[in-house]
């Protein structure tokens, strides 16, 4: 039997120097190949758990396994096997689309025809092929979004970290990513997303869970949930469980 | 292999495109060399082929004043303007405001009556004391009254010295003159001939100046010679403007953040940094060194040659370019922000080019700076160019300068590696 995407078990994570923990003896499993969406309010601890599966930050307590590999033990393994698309840009403004991608191919492992015949793959998929050549700091907020998301899949991760990559998007790029995120994970590719947009859990997720004050408060299907707790909808089931209207002040 | 060769072409790119940095690390420095070789260049013609406008009022008469004119006159670093004997000293001040000359010289009235009375009493007291007078020594009628020098504050002190020295030296010989007559005179009771004057007085051991060289070339070095290799060192340590902020805009913006999820080691993206710049600092030091060679003359500047020990000052310009870069690249790891790269890159820079010598000879700074001198690598660069530019050694003359830079640049690795580890960054 296969080892699952991401096994998370008994994790706890503390910032240095604050007094309460970000995350707090939190246990989730996610299945190859499954869309996995992970929601929450401001400061929940979406940002965090998703540092700590990608090894950005230590985690003090429990153990996070990817593919069965032990995240703080086997780094350099890992680091192949997933690919990350962060909540900031997160490439270098100065290089065009195209030296981006052969950069970033080049750093994940691949040869020089790898990244040029699947950086053209990629390009011409996220209507980036007419800017290839052009610098990235004179793209809108929407196109830098599809540059960030190309760097992340360049070599085809098995799987794939999303921070809110539809952040600060226009309905129409928005709906560009999704619909290639869900061809991506047809081709196999393991999702794990965060968002603030819950209508994107009904669109992309197979499974989502709700977090909040660093503890996941539910995980399911969006239908299985909606069941249990008799929500009509996702937002209502939000407010049910998370009980506030601001969580950042 | 092909990671490496990626990273550097990412580097050469973003580089390439920023336009105020490679202003920062090309054309500042070369306007620096210039615009400093060509001012100690014009101090130095000064002193040595121009001419300092000289305004001289004699108010005496005598013998002894006409003598010290002439010797003035013959010095040969004045243009003697000579003025009336009336003008006082609040008017030759007017006229120098009016920049009509730097210096001016006051002879007081009595000034040969002076110094004849001097000279004998000083000759009555030799022949006194040889035993070949018996009369009273004559008496010394009083201290001689100063000659004014009055000078414009824009002389340097340094300058100033060196034409008080120039005076003193006409004063003595006029004043031994004098004694001298006044012996031979008491002597043989009458005047000393011409001839015999001349030939003790001017027959005096001529100095011959030899620059030391190890080649034995005896070039004279000239300002090129001592700015280029300085300011060439001051430009290659300025990458850390450009190489400093880069470091520290990678750890700022996102891009490092996706760099750690990678199965790359940064340091991977240390080492492409350090050859980039590194064929950066070379290329520096090529341009300016070929500045030098081909426009300087042009510029009616004195031309730069180089060293005969060519491969040695490759080396030498490789291990100063390394030691710049790897201190950009740890004050990039250690700031927080571009602002703060900027501002220690350049005071740090700044200060360690002062204490190194590259703005103020070492010789000339207070004993208890000596040791800080050989902390600033500036100063080992510097020494080992002038070894090849100035004293014309070769590699093997100049080990004891490389080996120093060689150890403060395995030091500044380590600092960097400890901060990067410290940091998290690998």
């Amino acid at each position: 039997m296969s080892s699952p995407a991401v096994m998370i078990q008994n994790l706890g994570f503390k910032y240095p120097g604050q007094s309460a923990a970000s995350l707090i003896n939190l246990d989730l499993e996610v299945a190859e190949g499954e869309r996995f969406g992970l929601f929450g309010p401001n400061g929940a601890g979406k940002t965090t758990l998703m540092n700590c599966m990608t090894g950005l930050l230590n985690y003090q307590q429990g153990n996070i396994n990817i593919f069965g590999h032990e995240v703080k033990k086997n780094r350099k393994e890992i680091n192949k096997l997933f690919g990350f698309v962060p909540q900031d840009f997160s490439f270098y403004q100065e290089l065009s689309p195209v030296e981006n991608l052969a950069f970033f191919g080049a750093w994940s492992g691949m040869n020089k025809e790898a990244i040029k015949q699947k950086s053209g793959e990629l390009l011409d998929v996220l209507g980036l092929a007419d800017v290839r050549n052009k610098q990235v700091q004179k793209f809108s907020g929407g196109m830098k979004r599809r540059v960030n998301l190309a760097i992340g899949m360049i070599h085809t991760p098995r799987i794939l970290f999303l921070d809110e990559p539809t952040v600060g998007v226009d309905v129409h790029t928005r709906q560009a990513i999704i619909s290639y995120l869900k061809d991506l994970n047809k081709n196999g590719t393991t999702l794990i997303y965060t968002s603030h947009q819950l209508s994107e859990a009904e669109e992309l997720c197979d499974r989502i869970a709700l977090i909040a004050d660093g503890k996941i408060l539910v995980h399911d299907s969006l239908t299985q949930l909606l069941s249990d707790h008799r929500e009509e909808g996702l937002e209502g089931l939000f407010i049910n469980l998370t009980g506030k209207m601001y969580r950042d002040a | 292999m092909y990671k490496l060769w990626a990273t550097i072409l990412k580097d050469l790119q973003i580089l390439t495109r920023d336009k105020v940095g490679l202003v920062f690390m090309f054309v500042m420095p070369i306007v620096l060399a210039i615009v400093i070789t060509a001012t100690q260049n014009s101090t130095f013609e000064l002193v040595n082929k121009n001419k300092v406008p000289l305004l001289l009022c004699n108010k005496d008469k005598g013998e002894a004043s006409k003598q010290l004119v002439n010797a003035i006159e013959k010095v040969g670093m004045f243009d003697v303007k000579k003025v009336s004997a009336e003008q006082t000293e609040q008017q030759l001040s007017g006229r120098m405001h009016e920049k009509d000359a730097l210096i001016a010289i006051i002879i007081p009235p009595d000034f040969s009556a002076r110094i004849e009375a001097k000279a004998n009493a000083t000759a009555s007291k030799a022949l006194n004391n040889f035993g070949l007078q018996t009369d009273t020594v004559k008496a010394d009628t009083g201290s001689l009254q100063p000659i004014s020098l009055l000078y414009h504050p824009v002389l340097q002190e340094s300058f100033r010295q060196s034409i008080q020295g120039a005076l003193r030296s006409t004063l003595q010989m006029v004043q031994s003159k004098q004694v001298l007559k006044s012996i031979y005179y008491s002597l043989n009771e009458t005047e000393l001939p011409d001839s015999l004057e001349g030939e003790i007085i001017n027959n005096q051991a001529v100095i011959n100046e030899i620059p030391i060289s190890r080649d034995g070339s005896k070039t004279i070095p000239n300002a090129t010679q001592h700015n280029i290799p300085a300011w060439t060192i001051f430009a290659m340590f300025f990458v850390v403007i450009s190489l400093g902020s880069s470091v520290v805009r990678e750890k700022l913006n996102g891009s490092f953040v996706r760099l750690k999820t990678l199965p790359t080691n940064y340091l991977l993206a240390l080492l492409s940094k350090q050859i980039t710049y590194l064929f950066v600092t070379l290329a520096q030091a090529a341009i300016i060194f070929a500045i030098g060679i081909w426009i300087f003359p042009s510029l009616g500047l004195p031309k730069l040659n180089l060293p005969a020990d060519l491969p040695g000052l490759f080396i030498v310009s490789f291990i100063c370019g390394w030691c710049a870069v790897s201190f950009a690249i740890c004050v990039g790891v250690f700031a927080q922000t571009q602002e703060q790269a900027n501002g220690i890159g350049a005071v740090s820079i700044v200060l360690l080019a002062a204490i190194g010598g590259l703005l103020v000879p070492s010789f000339a700074m207070p004993v208890s700076f000596q040791p800080i001198i050989k902390l600033s690598p500036l100063h080992w660069c510097l020494e080992a160019y002038y070894g090849l530019f100035l004293e014309g050694g070769k590699l093997k003359d100049i080990l004891l300068n490389i080996l120093p830079l060689l150890g403060i640049t395995i030091l500044i690795q380590l600092i960097t590696l400890y901060g990067l580890k410290r940091k998290n960054l690998i």
